[in-house]
């Protein structure tokens, strides 16, 4: 048994505090025969500190396309020759997506905009959707609009929005590298606003941005210090017509060896597999993933491209013994 | 007596001829995007994807559902 995984069974899973940075590359940089290893100590930590119950979430993208801002990996950018155009999401289409999330026993419905923070057109269709979902529909809305002011991280509480989706997307060192537009302070900036406003942060990322292991490392240890309630792991998907778009995807025992470090450095977290993980993973990795650290999904579509159906995602769970969250244990 | 011809003039993927060559990559990542170009006139289509399905508008020859 490597040395980190030693220390990571007594630290990590004996006495739930994520391993530092160092440990995390230790672990990112283990060899192929010790990754069973050490996914199986990421789903004893998991199953430790979180238990067996698995988030299910559905996302909608509210508006889609034509985002001022240059994040490389995306195809909602209106700086780049992606063929994405802008379109917005009417009311009642909103509410039959939380429906349709819902009846797949998802308890969080996350709800989208590519912008670089919210206009005031955005933040009143943001209302009458919330108010409109939470009239028809049983289920937590969470929503993702980019940068907040004060006001409006106020606002999102006051709608009884519960929780906050805001990506650092790579490490400090590295995201100059994938944005120009912004800051990585300036989302963090934003992250601190709803941390300090009581709604749950959702703060994660994605591999294979052409970030070094060591900056793989460095931006988990980040998210750790942010200590995020939920952690969503994306994949690259490379675009068509992005910057990105002729990247390599993941290696599948990579994205594994990325799922484990991250669940050793996040004993508690919600950490959910996010976007990529078909292309990258394939059926095989999505089911060694959940039995190496992950404990939450998204089911069905993305915001431009489409998952597995959510029944695929179900049956996986039902056959590994995982419970569905069921939403009395998130109110 | 002519018919229209239903056949797809243009890559719904990736808005190239349809005719001239196959787009065997296109096809296979189509299997988790849903289409971007009118395959009848090549115009980027409005599309919205949603938890269950997708919805892809040209102003020229309307909806289309998957
Ligand atoms: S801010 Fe969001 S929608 Fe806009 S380019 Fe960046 S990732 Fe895409
Ligand atoms: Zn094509
Ligand atoms: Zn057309």
């Amino acid at each position: 048994m490597p040395e980190i995984l030693d220390q990571a069974r007594t630290q990590v899973l004996g006495d739930g505090v994520g391993l530092d940075q160092a440990g995390i590359l230790a672990v990112l940089n283990l060899p192929d025969e010790h990754l069973p290893a050490a996914l199986q100590l990421a789903h004893d930590v998991r199953m430790r500190w979180c238990g067996p119950e698995v988030e299910v979430e559905g996302i909608v993208s509210l508006k889609t396309g034509g985002c001022p801002e240059d994040c490389h990996f995306c195809s909602q950018s209106g700086l780049f020759t992606s063929p994405v155009r802008s379109v917005w999401l009417d009311i009642p289409s909103l509410v039959e997506a939380a429906k349709q999330t819902a009846a797949t026993g998802a308890t969080e419905f996350c709800i989208v905009a590519a912008v670089r923070g919210p206009d005031d057109r955005l933040m009143k269709q943001m209302r009458e959707g919330v108010a409109a979902i939470k009239a028809a529909v049983d289920i937590q809305v969470a929503a993702s609009l980019g940068m907040l002011s004060k006001e409006q991280v106020d606002d999102l509480v006051d709608m009884g929005v519960h929780r906050y989706n805001h990506n650092l997307e790579t490490c400090k060192s590295y995201f100059p590298n994938v944005v120009t537009t912004h800051s990585w302070e300036e989302r963090w900036e934003t992250l601190r606003m709803v941390r300090d406003s009581g709604m749950e942060v959702c703060c994660g990322g994605i591999l294979g941005l052409g970030e070094t292991v060591e900056q793989r490392a460095e931006f988990a240890a980040q998210l750790a210090e942010l200590n995020p309630h939920e952690v969503p792991l994306n994949f690259l998907n490379p675009r068509p017509g992005t910057p990105l778009g002729d990247r390599p995807v993941v290696e599948g025992k990579d994205a594994l060896r990325a799922i484990a470090a991250f669940r050793l450095a996040m004993p508690r977290t919600i950490l959910r597999y996010a976007g990529g993980r078909e292309i990258t993973l394939g059926d095989l990795g999505t089911r060694a993933g959940l039995l190496g650290g992950i404990n939450a999904v998204i089911v069905g579509n993305y915001l431009t491209t489409l998952g597995r159906p959510a029944t695929a995602d179900l049956e996986l769970l039902d056959e590994l013994k995982m419970p569905v969250k069921a939403l009395s244990a998130t109110l | 007596m002519t018919t229209m011809t239903t056949t797809e003039l243009w890559c719904d993927r990736c808005g190239e001829s349809a005719t001239a060559t196959a787009h065997p990559a296109c096809a296979s990542a189509r299997q988790l995007e849903p289409p971007r170009f009118c395959p009848r006139c090549r115009r980027r289509m409005k599309v919205q994807v949603l938890p269950v399905g997708w919805s892809a508008v040209c102003v020229e020859h309307g909806e289309i559902r998957g």
